[in-house]
């Protein structure tokens, strides 16, 4: 039997963070999750922003978490290499109704201690951004709210817990949770017993359900559907900042952002559902974003697309963030209601669960020779000349484009592939190096790169997946 | 880095940049060379492994590799250079330069008297036409299913439904067909079919695949590979008839939408694109709104038959050459083409005037199918040039040929007319 300090369930950004934050100390740390790569599953399928929580619900765990979050970026982007990128955002008043509610909106930022909103008037607002809808009244200035490759956060904190001794299984479903004596004593799952003195259940959408195995699930998650376009890097209209709408009482509403790679982000809708792996997009609801955000920015052209997408925030019912630990069952923290502000906060949550558990008797050492920083994949198209050249002389493979619309080397798909906790599945290549990512979207690389997966893992072509187990890609050979 | 000089650089080794290599050393170049990003010559015809290649060229019905290998062997024989496994990262027209990567120099850079752009096109998607629902494995555009089945021999389904009645969708149809797959059924948005004739008989009506027109997929199923679509009958504006909407079992799904040319280098030197054809701007000469710039092929629309691209593209090359030489003719105005009554975009867009007469054919495409009609040019109030056309299609391209000698300073107008 496996036996460990700490087991995470979950390898999302959330259950990621707590294992490097783990990392730092002499402690035994296992990360568990269904998918066959890290990146969760809301924490793959969002807007990107790395919030400041001007607008969280003051006084909560939630506003105090995404607040404490926001200024560890800068430090952590560095050390892991992960593309970000403080654009700000701004939040237009294009009604007079609107423009009403700035002051509240400022104040309610303020009690966040988001001291740095600050307000300005529609010109300024124009010259900014000058694809805003030209009635805009005024508006909010945020300047600290920010752009991130979402995939690359949680990779990176993966790698670089990996490199300080946390382990991860991956494809790896947790069947149960034995306890003794109130007490956590080991994780069941698909890959085995796991013998663990703390269970963190980092689940995310699948948290109440981790949950019912220990029979703390007095809530319900709720997914909560939102749909996105992205557009083309070429798209003939653009904005350089979020631009948020105001929110109404219904809906935070739906934004258009530059993403990291710069093409323009548009969307989300909000819908509740049922289900928790329905993540299909619906006319209505891509509809209903293109009449949204042409308030915003009138001349936005959704024609210009180049993929839909939807992710599921776990909602929770009861509503909110909750972190707990329980009297009768040590060794368990249930977080749950992890949902828009997630991807943010996942950096302030991994202390603030460390902290929990030392306070909750976990023995905690510094290690002394933790690794703080980890390396991406270099990318070829983002650098001069000298290092293009510099690079082909080093390693050849960096002279053959597989993925034209985002020129992408063979070289780094292979270290996309190679590097620890490498991608296996197509869509795991590409969250690494964003080959298919563009606007062909794989119809030049995706057999080339096929070819490459299957080449490395050396298995058939037909047992490389898209990216969970049954997403197989092609059935086999040709008559012969 | 290291450096290449020569008269002509042609960017792409397809049918295009054959034919155009070829056009510039009959004219005189010296030294014509290609640039491929593929491991060898010959462009997407690589995979096109079918027949109905040549009848307009050679008079005779070849398959892709027979129909580019001609050109191959003539190239090859007239001394035309080129450099496999090597991508164009930009054009520099100022500098008259392109600068390429490859595994085996590194980057080069080819400095050249003129640069002709053959980089052909790419397909739509199925997120360019925003089909909703899941994102499983087991969704294709043709041509790449195109490539994994004839040149990676990998069966890419078992069964099959093909949106889009383009000429690659209806041929893998047949290919599917052949494999052993089952295609369901081919279905197309529009009321009409959206390739040539010839292939609906032979690709679908021998093999007893259903063509729904007028039909749209309105969902797809499955998380982790497809499971099946939702079909609907579309109404005079296109959209969904939900009450009649059926659900279809299959794993795979190919898109066949349409081609768009790929013109990433061109936008990034500043080159003028046509809004419509979503290619570069040229003139009789094929050459862009930069003088040193040439374009031929589907990089500047997207051609239904390799023949015209090999005719269009001889005289890219020609000209190009000319234009290295320093003996492209003179030019004494412009002439600017405009469409008229049921002409979606005509190419060239502009013509040269130049001393002499010459015949310039004027390639368009119709807006809507039309029978019994006549094809008419006018210069001014002038007509210059009209005939007779039994039957026009948006799905084949059409042209007319004018005399420069008849025009005058106004603008060319070529219309579709109804026969009285």
């Amino acid at each position: 039997m496996l036996k460990t300090d700490v087991v995470v369930i979950g390898a999302g950004a959330v259950g990621c963070a707590i294992a490097r934050e783990l990392s730092k100390y002499e402690i035994n740390v296992i990360v568990v999750d269904k998918n066959d790569d890290v990146g969760g599953d809301a924490s793959k399928s969002n807007s990107a922003i790395i919030h400041t929580g001007y607008d969280a619900a003051p006084g909560t765990l939630e506003s105090q978490l995404v607040v404490a979050a926001n200024p560890m970026y800068d430090e952590v982007v560095k050390d892991l290499d992960v593309p970000f990128a403080r654009i700000g955002a701004i939040l237009p008043a294009i009604t007079q109704e609107q423009y009403d509610q700035l002051p509240a909106i400022k104040e309610k930022a303020f009690r966040n201690h988001v001291y740095d909103v600050e307000f300005k008037t529609g010109e300024e607002l124009l010259a900014m951004e000058p694809n805003l809808n030209p009635e805009v009244k005024g508006g909010l200035w945020i300047p600290r709210e920010s752009i991130i490759d979402p995939f690359i956060l949680v990779q990176a904190l993966a790698e670089n817990a990996n490199a300080n001794g946390v382990e991860f299984l991956l494809n790896t479903k947790v069947t149960g949770i034995k306890t003794e004596n109130g007490k956590v004593k080991s994780v069941e799952t698909t890959s085995g017993e796991i013998e663990t003195t703390y269970v963190i259940n980092a689940a995310g959408l699948y948290c109440d359900e981790i949950a019912e195995m220990v029979g703390k699930a007095d809530y319900k998650v709720v997914a909560r559907k939102g749909q996105f376009y992205i557009l083309d890097k070429n798209t003939s209209c653009q904005v350089e900042h979020i631009v948020l709408p105001i929110p109404t009482k219904v809906t935070k509403g739906k934004l258009m952002c530059p993403t990291i790679h710069g093409n323009m982000l548009v969307g989300p809708t909000a819908e509740d559902q049922e289900s928790k792996e329905d993540k299909s997009t619906s006319t209505e609801g891509l509809n209903s974003i293109a009449a949204d955000v042409r308030n915003l920015v009138p001349n936005v052209n959704l024609r210009e697309t180049i993929t839909q997408y939807s992710g599921l925030r776990p909602n929770r019912n009861p509503e909110g963030l909750h972190f707990d630990m329980y009297d009768d069952l040590q060794g368990y923290v249930n977080l749950s209601g992890v949902r828009s502000t997630g991807l943010t906060l996942s950096l302030s949550m991994g202390k603030y669960v460390v902290q929990q558990l030392q306070y909750h008797g976990l023995e905690m050492t510094f290690k002394k020779n933790f690794i703080k920083e980890r390396k991406g994949v270099v990318k070829f198209s983002e650098c001069t000349l000298e290092e293009q050249e510099k690079l082909i002389q080093e390693n050849p493979l960096y002279g053959n484009i597989i993925c034209r619309c985002e020129t992408i080397t063979e070289a780094e798909i292979l270290d996309a592939i190679h590097r620890p906790l490498g991608a296996k599945s197509m869509d795991a290549v590409k969250r690494r190096v964003r080959a298919g990512m563009g606007r062909c979207q794989g119809g030049f690389c995706g057999p080339k790169v096929l070819e490459i997966l299957a080449r490395e893992w050396q298995c058939d072509a037909s047992e490389i997946n898209k990216n969970v187990a049954g997403s197989y890609m092609v059935t086999g050979v040709t008559r012969r | 880095m290291f450096e290449i000089n020569c008269d002509v650089v042609i960017i792409g080794g397809g049918p295009a940049g054959l034919a155009a290599a070829i056009g510039a050393k009959e004219e005189g170049a010296e030294k014509v060379l290609i640039i491929e990003r593929d491991n060898a010559l010959g462009g997407i015809l690589q995979q096109c492994i079918h027949p109905g290649f040549g009848l307009t060229r050679f008079k005779e019905e070849l398959t892709g590799p027979e129909f580019y290998g001609k050109f191959v062997d003539r190239a090859k024989e007239l001394g035309v250079e080129y450099m496999l496994n090597s991508m164009v990262l930009s054009v520099d027209h100022e500098n008259s330069q392109v600068i390429c990567v490859s595994s085996e120099k590194g980057m080069t850079c080819v400095h050249a008297g003129s640069i002709v752009l053959a980089m052909g096109c790419r397909e739509r998607t199925r997120a360019n036409i925003v089909t909703p629902g899941t994102r499983p494995a087991g969704l294709y555009t043709a041509g790449a299913a195109q490539r994994l089945v004839n040149r990676q021999n990998i069966m890419v389904g078992k069964k099959v439904v093909i949106l889009g009645s383009g000429d690659i969708g209806m041929i893998m149809a047949r290919r599917m067909s052949l494999e052993g797959a089952k295609v369901v059924c081919v279905v197309e948005l529009m009321s009409y079919l959206a390739g040539l004739t010839r292939n609906r008989v032979q690709c679908l009506d021998d093999f007893g695949i259903p063509l729904k027109l007028a039909h749209t997929i309105t969902r797809i199923e499955g998380n982790e590979r497809v499971t099946g679509v939702w079909v609907a009958p579309v109404d005079e504006n296109k959209v969904p008839i939900k009450e009649q909407e059926e659900f279809i079992e299959c794993d795979t799904v190919l898109f066949s939408v349409g081609l768009l040319p790929e013109n990433e280098l061109t936008r990034k030197a500043g080159i003028a694109i046509n809004p419509i054809t979503n290619g570069p701007e040229v003139n009789q000469y094929m050459q862009t709104s930069v003088p040193g710039v040439f374009a031929c092929g589907n990089v500047v629309h997207v051609n239904d038959l390799a023949d015209n691209v090999s005719e269009e593209s001889a005289r890219a090359g020609k000209y190009a050459a000319q234009y290295a030489m320093k003996k492209l003719p003179t030019s004494t105005g412009t002439v600017t083409c405009v469409t008229g009554r049921n002409v979606r975009y005509l190419c060239p867009q502009k013509i040269q005037k130049a001393e002499g007469s010459e015949k310039v054919s004027l390639y368009f495409r119709v807006l809507n199918p039309e029978l019994g009609v006549k094809l008419v040019a006018k210069c001014g109030d002038e007509i210059i040039a009209q005939k007779k056309a039994f039957r026009v299609n948006p799905g084949e391209m059409d042209h007319i040929a004018v005399d420069t000698a008849k025009l005058t300073t106004d603008a060319i107008t070529v219309e579709v007319v109804k026969e009285d």
